[in-house]
């Protein structure tokens, strides 16, 4: 992650922006290492099914196209279930519950 | 969260940004594992793009799985009533 080094000052506002930004960033890399491990294990199972000496060209091919449709069945996971909560949270008056 | 280097109010904001960045990281495990098992109901042989009944699989997997956690969460209640 880039480190913007210092603000311009050690203000408090400036240490302050450091902090959530460095929170924001943690954050982000465990969402994308969590993404990365499941594609992992998900695309393995489905395009090898009998691991051999090296990766084929098939299972490359297959390991490719599964990382693409994993992250747009995330999306579509992600969208649903966001609109789900929101859904919910109007009807139980902003209280939702998952 | 008490730092010498933040005022009170400074204090106060760090805390309602970090209880609001662990909500979302909290949604965002949620989808996680959501995923996860939707991929494996829905999505059995990898191709060139998601079609339709894929895509209608994904959401309808979310929307069933939290009205099964409303259910169960009905039923107990409903259960206990009757004790």
């Amino acid at each position: 992650m880039s480190d913007y080094g210092n603000y311009g000052g050690s203000s408090m506002e400036a240490k302050k922006q450091q902090v959530m930004d460095q929170v924001r960033s943690e954050l982000a890399l465990a969402n994308a290492q969590e993404l990365i491990n499941k594609i992992n294990e998900k695309c393995f199972a489905k395009c090898v099914p009998k691991p051999g000496s090296s990766l084929d060209s098939s299972e490359q091919a297959c390991l490719s196209k599964c990382m693409d449709r994993y992250m747009e069945a995330w999306n579509i996971v992600s969208r649903t279930y966001i609109n789900r909560v929101q859904r919910e949270s109007q009807n139980m008056g902003g209280a939702g519950g998952f | 969260m008490s730092n010498p280097n933040f005022d009170e109010a400074a204090q106060r904001e760090l805390s309602k940004f970090l209880e609001a960045e662990q909500a979302k990281a909290r949604l965002q495990q949620s989808i996680h594992t959501f995923c996860d098992l939707a991929f494996d109901k829905c999505v059995t042989k990898i191709g060139n793009k998601l079609d339709r009944s894929e895509e209608a699989c994904l959401a309808n997997t979310v929307d069933r799985f939290l009205d099964t956690s409303l259910f169960i969460v009905r039923r107990l209640e409903e259960t206990k009533g009757s004790m």
